[in-house]
């Protein structure tokens, strides 16, 4: 054999697809991304016998053989077009004992696709142990293929289908259902346009073809007149389909499958569950509190390795600084690349446990009760109840909380949820936050009771989410797709979360993020360092010049390292830059220092505070240097008016400014990976550093 | 015998509340509802209605599905 087979896994979103698949490739697997869009394509190799290795590919899953989003298309276009690259030799059909009737109707589509297929029915024990029992052998007759009994969770049965896969496998000899009926007179000239082998692969294309890749405009435009001349609808011809196939499953089910006992038991637990979970109050409760579990996990778990990763980094920077030679390239490898490197890994503990958790959720089941809890109140907001777990994780790092917006079925939700997840108070304003609230806010007391500047702080996380629905309120209206989307989906049956799953997607997603976002991300802190370290020649020059007098003063080493690196970031680009912002800033009540750590805080919010202590020369880092700081920005006047720079009204524009603006460029560099273009990240710098603009300007003029 | 067999919509049974799928909507969604199971004869039960109504939880053959008012208003059911 000169190629390797090629193996589909095809099956409903709850079927035991992707357990079956870890059972069949155990750790040899890869999530890479179909060509062109954002749909995971998770592939890997078995070995079927000894000398005979195939490689396994997970397909998004699906209900039935019409697709509506994006990832059903995948599916579709994998198994209807031979020049796809995933294009599968066999199929495994997934099918779910306990829920044999609508399996059956997904698997009737793909064999008469007439593609060889083996029915690998998954959770028979559990169908049983519900008083169901299947006679596989009699189905196996019925469909003309081989069925399989498997338990995909404990790997029973695996075995058995290896064997199965290494067989001869054909296709069955009677299609399941007459394509003709459903098209009469329409089916043969379909097959010789579009070259379908099978009469039902005909007739999907005939529904989707626009959508179909492997046709140019001239094939269209004369499957179009053909489709017109017979008058063909294909939500009827769909209806008409789904219906005549299930009169058949209802018939054979009759010979197949005998209830024993009744049935109601295999669901009994969850409904019982549910009446607790979906509560109309006792929910809601419940919901709140695991939320603030998730998050106080993520807060103080994150902690350590971030801290960690800080101090590793910088060690790493003080010794690779010392180890090259002193110059240029020292700088741009030191300060450029492993700062933004840095950047991106101090991000991962974050996203991993968050990912942790939310597969643990997913896996139990609970996802879906919380966007049935939140549906309501999501969709007045432009999104759906399924924006919620993003919206809600965007409170730690908007990062790993877009890249959680996948299973939003409408592109739609799917996108305004992107675009508002930034507006929620993410980990990195916390100590930009801390700092300003102290100019803001008196320490006191609020009728000796409350801790004034801690209401401020929960204020300033509520306006994140009063934004987050405003802005999605008002983007509903802008933002339009065609596309057929509906919220009806499956409360699957709450059991045990998968371990080992938790961690393999945890481990992915940290991946991702790494290789995808991590690119962008040090692309643009090079650009920063470049335009913070670099200046034109005269200005730095200048400040060259005075250092050597100023050497001479009583000044200590430390006190004169400071004034340099505040002098030089002044006489930077980045510096300039900051003056020339200055007339657009000002009305804001920001001067031009503040324009430069606006600028540097590009990179990330929390940047904000290591370039105003490098402004202020105190010194970056630990606790003293932020007393410092703290009080040489008290300390500061504006030049000509000698008020002080950093009033309340200052402080608090600065504070909604930071709460409003795009200023993660890790943010930007992940939002274009999952709209695969730059359109959708600019459009949101745009929109919401407007927003803050707007809304400083306002906060100021009305404070000062 | 008539009276008894009043079709009402879906989206206007309480919970705990059930009875037989008689008619589906039109169109697209008609095919979506029944890939999901929600087929004309089958038994449909109302099992958890969300605050203010919206969205609704119900049982269908032998699995839950979760849909919206406004997907289960063309839903006819024989209660």
């Amino acid at each position: 054999m000169n190629r390797f087979k090629r193996i589909a896994l095809v099956g409903s979103p709850n079927s035991g697809k992707s357990s079956l698949f870890n059972q069949l490739t155990g750790l040899r697997q890869k999530v890479g991304n179909f060509p062109g869009v954002t749909v995971d394509k998770r592939s890997g190799w078995l070995q079927l016998a000894q000398q005979q290795m195939a490689e396994v590919i997970d397909l998004p899953g699906i209900y039935s053989l019409h697709p509506r989003r994006l990832d059903e298309y995948i599916t579709f276009d994998v198994l209807l077009n031979s020049e796809n690259e995933a294009h599968p030799d066999l199929v495994v059909l997934v099918a779910d004992a306990t829920n044999l009737k609508r399996s059956l109707l997904l698997c009737s589509q793909v064999l008469d696709l007439r593609i060889p297929a083996v029915v690998a029915l998954n959770m028979v024990d559990l169908a049983r142990s519900g008083g169901l029992a299947i006679d596989t052998k009699q189905l196996a007759r019925q469909l003309g293929v081989k069925v399989v009994p498997i338990n995909a969770r404990d790997g029973k049965g695996i075995t058995e289908l290896k064997r199965a896969l290494q067989t001869r496998i054909q296709t069955p000899a009677h299609d399941f259902i007459d394509s003709k009926q459903l098209a009469d007179g329409l089916l043969e000239p379909l097959q010789q346009l579009t070259g379908a082998a099978a009469p039902y692969a005909a007739l999907q294309i005939a529904c989707h073809y626009i959508n179909f890749y492997c046709f140019n405009a001239e094939q269209k435009a004369r499957l179009r007149s053909l489709l017109e001349q017979h008058r063909f609808s294909a939500a009827r011809m769909q209806a008409e389909e789904t219906l005549k196939r299930y009169e058949r499953i209802g018939r054979m089910l009759d010979q197949v499958a005998h209830q024993i006992t009744n049935p109601e038991h295999m669901l009994d637990a969850t409904r019982r569950m549910d009446r607790v979970l979906l509560h109309p109050i006792g929910g809601y409760v419940i919901l709140l509190l695991i939320f603030l579990m998730v998050f106080q996990a993520v807060f103080s778990w994150a902690q350590y390795p971030m801290d960690a990763i800080d101090g590793g980094i910088g060690w790493l920077k003080q010794k690779l600084a010392a180890a090259l030679p002193a110059g240029v390239l020292n700088d741009l490898l030191v300060e450029g690349m492993l700062s933004g490197i840095g950047g991106v890994v101090v991000f991962l503990p974050q996203i991993m446990i968050l990912f942790g958790f939310i597969t643990v959720l997913e896996d139990s089941g609970y996802m879906m009760r919380v966007s049935f809890l939140m549906d309501r109140l999501m969709r007045r907001m432009g999104m759906s109840g399924k924006s919620t777990m993003p919206l809600v994780s965007g409170m730690a790092c908007a990062v790993p909380a877009i890249m959680g917006t996948r299973n939003i079925e409408s592109q739609r939700d799917r996108l305004i949820t992107i675009l508002v997840t930034p507006l929620m108070s993410c980990s990195a304003r916390l100590p930009v936050y801390t700092l300003l609230i102290s100019f803001a806010v008196p320490d006191t007391r609020l009728w000796g009771l409350i801790h004034l500047q801690g209401l401020v702080l929960l204020g300033m996380y509520l306006l994140g989410w009063v934004m987050a629905f405003a802005a999605g309120f008002v983007l509903q209206f802008f933002i339009k797709f065609r596309e057929l989307s509906y919220y009806v989906s499956e409360l699957p049956i709450y059991r045990w979360p998968r371990w080992k799953n938790v961690l393999v997607t945890m481990v992915e997603k940290g991946k991702v993020f790494v290789i995808d976002a991590g690119k962008v991300i040090v692309a643009i802190s090079v650009v920063l360092w470049f335009l913070a370290s670099y200046g034109p020649r005269p200005a730095m020059q200048q400040v060259d010049e005075r250092f050597q007098q100023i050497s001479q003063s009583g000044l200590t080493e430390q006190e004169q390292q400071e004034w340099l690196r505040s002098h030089k970031l002044e006489a930077s680009y980045a510096g300039h830059i900051g003056k020339l912002m200055e007339p657009l800033i000002t009305p804001l009540g920001f001067d031009w220092k503040i324009g430069i750590a606006l600028l540097t805080s590009f990179a990330a919010r929390e940047v904000f505070v290591g370039t105003m202590a490098t402004i202020y020369s105190t010194g970056a880092g630990d606790d003293g240097g932020l007393d410092a700081l703290r009080e040489r920005m008290r300390n500061e006047r504006h030049p000509e008016t000698g008020e002080p720079v950093y009033s309340v009204a200052t402080a608090f524009s600065l504070m909604i400014f930071f709460a409003l603006a795009m200023q993660c460029m890790s943010t930007l560099a992940v939002v274009r990976r999952e709209t695969h273009s730059w359109k959708w990240p600019l459009v949101q710098l745009g929109y919401l550093t407007g927003l803050a603009y707007l809304f400083s300007l306002v906060t100021f003029q009305l404070l000062s | 015998m008539m009276h008894s067999k009043k079709w009402v919509s879906l989206a206007r049974l309480r919970k705990g509340e059930g009875g037989i799928i008689r008619q589906l909507p039109e169109g697209d969604l008609s095919v979506k509802l029944m890939e999901m199971g929600f087929l004309p004869g089958e038994t449909v039960l109302v099992e958890q209605v969300a605050l203010l109504g919206d969205p609704i939880s119900v049982k269908v053959g032998n699995s839950l599905l979760t849909l919206r008012k406004e997907e289960a208003r063309n839903v006819m059911v024989e209660s």
